[in-house]
């Protein structure tokens, strides 16, 4: 076990080591997509609290990262230094999110899916509507970084890296302590988690908010490096069903799972993108239809050696097969 | 505005809602699962009837039928060759299962039709009822829409097909038990979803006008319908749907209309909550 758990920490350092460098060896556009790849690999990593270990399916992402958006935009509007606005977005979110949960955590099933998707419409309603405030559905214009595009850019994958080592680091600890012990209970009986004295409210609670305060941070860094935000692309349902399938594309519940299922899912929507515009949407659907019937576990739990001796065994050779 | 002038045209609204969220209550109730194409199939149905209207000049009442129809056909073979290899699964795999679908739907609807709002002008005029002024075409898209409505409720209540519909939501495995091949009920209960959806859509297409930005917006409306209302029953999504038109007229006309939507997710979330059986609901089916 010892040995597998620093095979995933080693595969884990070189990955950032490798994204990190890419200002060193790569044009703008391949930082671009390493930027991105950070990003959704923390936002992936956060989903996975919830939505894998908890077992709960939460389509509330998008509310914690729009939300950390607005609250980074505002706070730099209104004077903070951006360092204290992504802060400030951070807090503002893991105290909304730990609101939220004391609320929507008593739902299940399919009622809490579609409340989770109903705080996303409602956030999206009150900051369009909200336009005194917001700018409503104009948007907003954040202040830029300083320093040249080369310098912003390296200075954003610094901190997404840094995002996502965190959320990387969080998920290790969650996994191997308590907290992970009772989620995966609950995950898997929520009444019986709750007799052998797991106190499950709390327990959920301390998840949802770890699924949700990296979230914001994400969301405040996100608005600085783009500059300019609007209701729309902040708050979106499709946003929210991406991150929740990069994680089950790798592995929901499992610790590396999020970070290869990020990679994967931005490099083939890149490729899409770039290729087939006018059909990404309904090819990024059929991945979704895909992976629903043929990876329903994720890539980190296909059983490979099974694969392995059946494609030997196809080869004529003798398969070994059920040695085991 | 007078307060008769609001209720009517809740009402009005309602009715329509009501067509919009019964089909998705019903496959909720009865599948468990979460029809994220229900908005796409509203559109479709929405934008078959326009082409054939616009094609033909006939009235398009006459092909509402041909596309309930064709849409009960989608709807069949979707369910039958994706949902039902997964309907047990958790949540999480359906919904995203049936929203992977919606985007290879909506992708398409898209590129076929584009996304110009299109809307079949009737031009009826309208009527003055005791000083309440209500457009004729939007009065025939409510008659419609009700009898809809009450269609499916009546052949949910009376015929075999029904009966089976309603016995496999209460108990799957005594329904089983007795006969009924439940994964045939499934498949024809997501296929009248889908019509009722379509019809629901060529309907719209008579007062409102159609596009596909709007299936998000349908498919929400859907879901704070059956939260108001209670799951899986047809009085359920009509109480629910008259309700949330009711409210969202009177609180348009009180904070404006941008507010009247955030008001019905709003509610929805105190509801789900408060009372997650909805309004007439009953407890156990949810």
């Amino acid at each position: 076990m010892t040995v597998r758990r620093a095979f995933v920490f080693v595969l884990f350092a070189v990955w950032v080591a490798l994204l990190a460098t890419t200002p060193f060896s790569g044009d703008n556009y391949t930082v671009r997509i390493a930027i991105q790849i950070a990003m959704y690999s923390a936002l992936a990593l956060s989903w996975n609290m919830i939505g894998g270990f908890t077992g709960y399916p939460s389509f509330a992402t998008a509310a914690f990262f729009g939300l950390g958006c607005y609250i980074g935009a505002l706070s730099q509007i209104a004077g903070a230094p951006t360092v204290v606005a992504w802060i400030v977005a951070t807090a503002g979110v893991a105290l909304f999110a730990a609101a939220l949960g004391l609320i929507i955590l008593r739902l299940k099933g399919h009622y809490f899916a579609i409340g989770s998707i109903a705080i996303v419409e409602v956030l999206r309603l009150v900051i369009s509507s909200w336009s005194g405030l917001t700018g409503g559905g104009d948007g907003l214009n954040v202040p830029f970084l300083r320093g040249g595009p080369e310098f912003v850019s390296q200075l954003v994958l610094g901190v997404m890296l840094l995002i996502m080592v965190i959320a990387f680091a969080v998920t290790v600890w969650v996994d191997r302590g308590r907290l992970g012990f009772g989620l995966k209970c609950i995950n898997q009986n929520e009444d019986a988690a709750d007799m052998v004295g797991i106190d499950v409210t709390r327990y959920k609670i301390a998840a949802f908010v770890l699924s949700a305060f990296l979230c914001g941070t994400v969301g405040a860094v996100y608005a600085s490096w783009v500059g300019y935000i609007d209701p729309t692309d902040s708050f979106s349902i499709v946003f929210t069903v991406k991150v929740a399938v990069m994680t089950i594309l790798g592995g929901a519940g499992t610790v590396l799972g999020p970070v290869v299922g990020a990679a994967v899912f931005v490099v083939l929507e890149e490729y899409f993108w770039a290729n087939f515009l006018a059909w990404n949407r309904a090819i990024l659907g059929a991945i979704i239809v895909f992976l629903i019937f043929f990876l329903p576990g994720g890539i980190l739990r296909l059983d490979y050696r099974h694969l392995w001796s059946q494609a030997k065994a196809r080869h004529g050779r003798i398969g070994m097969a059920g040695g085991e | 505005m007078d307060v008769g002038q609001i209720l009517a045209n809740g009402i009005v609204l309602g009715a329509l809602y009501a067509c919009i969220a019964v089909g998705f209550s019903l496959v909720w109730g009865v599948l468990n699962v979460i029809n994220m194409l229900h908005g796409s199939f509203i559109i479709l149905g929405g934008y078959l009837t326009y082409f054939a209207w616009a094609y033909s000049g006939i009235n398009p009442v006459v092909f509402l039928p041909v596309v309930a129809l064709i849409l009960y056909g989608l709807g069949f073979a979707v369910q039958y060759l994706f949902i039902n290899k997964v309907v047990s699964a958790p949540v999480l795999t359906t919904l995203t299962l049936t929203f992977g679908l919606d985007m290879i739907l909506y992708n398409v609807m898209t590129v076929v039709f584009t996304a110009t709002p299109r809307r079949i002008t009737l031009d009826l005029g309208s009527v003055d009822f005791f000083g309440v002024i209500l457009p004729v075409d939007r009065v025939v898209g409510m008659a419609l829409a009700l009898i809809l409505t009450g269609l499916l409720y009546a052949v949910m209540r009376t015929s075999k097909i029904g009966r089976a519909i309603v016995a496999v939501r209460m108990d799957r495995q005594a329904a089983e038990l007795m006969g009924i091949r439940v994964n045939r009920i499934y498949a024809i209960t997501f296929g009248i979803g889908a019509l009722m959806a379509g019809a629901a859509g060529a309907v719209f297409a008579m007062v409102f006008p159609v596009t596909t930005n709007l299936t998000g917006a349908f498919l929400g409306k859907a879901f704070v319908i059956c939260v108001i209302g209670g799951l899986g029953s047809v009085p359920g999504a009509l109480v629910g749907g008259l309700a949330l038109g009711i409210i969202e007229s009177f609180s348009g006309y009180v904070l404006g209309p941008q507010h009247a939507i955030t008001v019905g997710f709003v509610l929805m979330l105190i509801l789900l909550v408060v009372r997650p059986t909805g309004l007439v609901g009953v407890k156990g089916y949810e």
